[in-house]
């Protein structure tokens, strides 16, 4: 009897590492393969491959739009996550904090560039900045300052989630206490709350930028004419070409997205956030 | 250190009254409690006096000056939480030393300070832990440290005690009441529990719905309370409901005629009688002498508790001191008993 329980905790166990491996497995097939692809001699990507080379990776800084297209990608989203965290703080208090009416519709309010598809969300921007555009004369069509303002939206939505999750294991009583000690509210703020959110703050400053920077469907409806962002000119090298270059492209885009998490997750660890 | 005093503080919300007309005066060093069942108005009344929640009306003045309207930061109260409130990112140390910081002094004397509040509460050796790090009653004694070290006015604490277990509590309350004596601080707590109030204040204020009912001693509180509800909330009794007769006679609803002072006018009223203040085998010329069955009898160790039936209508708890030995009681039993008249209280009325 006790053996039969053993053996069936001992089966059950192996059948969720199993299907824990297939679902790894899955996710990861595609990435393992696109690195293995980057590394190809041959032009036309094909089984099995006639041999390695680097040449791929040289081919990268080389070409103008892929070089202008990453510098372009890391300047919208850097800037796009600092603006929208310095959005999501003050949103995420009163939404955790405050005494606000209708705190649920607010709160959907906010998450909600995560739930329309994204090309819903450029074409929607695209409209507002070109009716802006119209009735100001201000040139914010196809400028960068557009660009940084759709990649802010895409930002608030993961800053405001991970921001109110660490904002509301905080006990506001902690708060009253400092206040009780003499600390005023933006000294309570700054000495309490701040350090009590930082891991929030920092992975939802993660999450935005990596979303914002592999972003493309909403980013291709507000480059301006010879601007690009990285996934676009993935996108547009793709339409013409299939060789490997793509591949090592994205291989260096994995690259940047795996340093930010592990230089986030010297600070935060990560798994105790997500 | 200061005199504290309260005028007429009032809270409503919406058109709810939580406080009602609240006025105290608590001289410098003394140890007041607040006590009341929850929801009686008591944590908000100490809220107002930390300032965390606006008065709707009434005064709140400390040492002589006026600090109802004042924010909680420009308040010099040390407050001690239910619930901790250390910050959770600071050290031991830094949790002491931030009242301090708020207060622009030195870092040489701040640690030193903060290091002299630590040693009162015999935790010094451990100011460099985090909070997470402790255990409850260590974290309770270091937000003690943390509102002793600012010097306040006033110190006031809100169910210090209720997280942490039976035998810690009275460890921390003891080493409370010790520290507010050596320092002659004047102190306010909020408390549910009555052994808690009983044992640290010098004088305690029992509240319900929103009002005071009764200031006073401890003796004042169960010798002589002010109504049912004080009779009732502090200290263990049974209340017998009835009819004052005459002068001196109370009938109670089984048809009991007992002896009893205080009661002048007859109608509706009810005895309260402690448990404690009723023994077995009354002599021949006891005031009332009664009869009774055992319905249910426990042994608590100092004392036998006994629920007896004295007619078809009326109940009864008796305490009887445990003198080992003797033939325990049980359920079924026939006893009698008795008490002189002068030991219950009757009050008017049948609320």
């Amino acid at each position: 009897m006790a053996a039969g329980v053993f053996t069936g905790r001992r089966a059950r166990r192996a059948a969720l590492t199993a299907s824990a491996g297939l679902g790894l497995g899955f996710i990861l097939l595609p990435l393992l393969l696109v690195m293995w692809l980057a590394f190809f001699r041959q032009e036309i990507p094909s089984f099995p491959p006639q041999g390695y080379t680097l040449r791929w990776f040289a081919a990268v800084p080389a070409n103008r739009s892929f070089a202008s297209g990453f510098l372009l990608s890391v300047q919208v989203s850097v800037v796009a996550t600092f603006i929208g965290v310095a959005l999501a703080v003050p949103a995420s208090l009163a939404l955790v904090r405050g005494r606000l009416p209708l705190k649920p519709v607010m709160n959907t309010l906010l998450m909600l560039p995560l739930v329309v598809p994204g090309v819903v969300l450029g074409a929607a921007i695209y409209v507002g900045e070109l009716e802006t555009e119209l009735a100001t004369e201000w040139p914010v069509l196809g400028s960068v300052t557009g660009l940084i303002a759709a990649h802010t939206l895409i930002v608030i939505p993961w800053a405001v989630r991970l921001v109110t999750a660490s904002l509301s294991t905080l006990n506001p009583v902690v708060e009253e206490a400092a206040k009780n000690l003499g600390a005023t509210p933006w000294v309570t703020f700054r000495r309490v709350t701040l350090p009590a959110i930082r891991p929030g703050l920092v992975a939802g400053a993660l999450f935005g930028f990596v979303t914002s920077f592999g972003n493309l469907e909403a980013s291709l409806f507000l480059v301006g004419p010879g601007q690009t962002t990285l996934p676009i000119a993935i996108l547009q090298y793709l339409a013409w070409k299939i060789d490997p270059t793509v591949a090592a492209v994205s291989l260096l885009q994995i690259v940047v997205i795996a340093v930010a998490m592990l230089i986030t997750d010297r600070f935060v660890k990560l798994s105790q956030v997500v | 250190m200061a005199r504290l005093e309260l005028e007429n503080l009032t809270k409503h919300y919406g058109g709810q009254a939580t406080v009602r007309g609240v006025t105290l005066d608590i001289p410098d060093g003394e140890f007041l409690v607040l006590l009341g069942p929850s929801g009686c108005g008591k944590t908000t009344t100490l809220r107002m006096i930390a300032g965390f929640i606006e008065p709707s009306g009434g005064s709140v003045r400390l040492g002589g000056q006026d600090i109802t309207h004042r924010p909680p930061w420009r308040r010099n109260t040390g407050m001690v939480f239910q619930s901790y409130a250390l910050f959770p990112h600071m050290t031991v140390a830094q949790n002491v030393a931030f009242g301090l910081e708020m207060r622009k002094i030195g870092r040489a004397e701040r640690e030193a300070r903060a290091l002299e509040a630590l040693r009162m509460v015999r935790l010094d050796g451990l100011a460099d832990r985090l909070p997470r790090q402790m255990s409850g009653g260590q974290q309770q004694r270091v937000a003690l440290a943390r509102a002793l070290a600012i010097r306040p006015d006033v110190l006031l604490l809100d169910e210090p005690l209720s997280n942490l277990d039976a035998k810690l509590r009275e460890e921390v309350r003891i080493e409370i009441r010790q520290l507010q004596q050596q320092l002659g601080l004047t102190a306010i707590m909020v408390t549910h529990d009555q052994e808690e109030a009983l044992t640290v204040a010098d004088r305690l204020v029992v509240m319900a719905e929103g009002e005071i009912r009764q200031i006073g001693s401890q003796q004042d509180l169960y010798e002589r309370p002010a109504d049912r509800f004080v009779a009732g909330f502090v200290g263990r009794s049974t209340v017998i409901t009835g009819q004052v007769r005459e002068p001196g006679l109370f009938e109670s609803a089984g048809g009991l005629r007992l002896r009893c002072q205080g009661a002048t006018a007859p109608g509706a009223a009810s005895l309260v009688l402690r448990p404690e203040a009723i023994h077995l085998d009354p002599p021949p010329d006891e005031h009332n002498r009664l009869e009774g069955e055992v319905t249910f009898a426990s042994y608590l160790g100092p004392v036998l508790e006994l629920h007896l039936r004295l007619s078809a209508e009326d109940r009864i708890t008796v305490h009887l001191p445990n003198r080992g030995g003797a033939g325990l009681i049980r359920a079924g039993d026939r006893v009698s008993i008795g008490w002189p008249q002068d030991t219950g209280i009757v009050f008017a009325g049948t609320a």
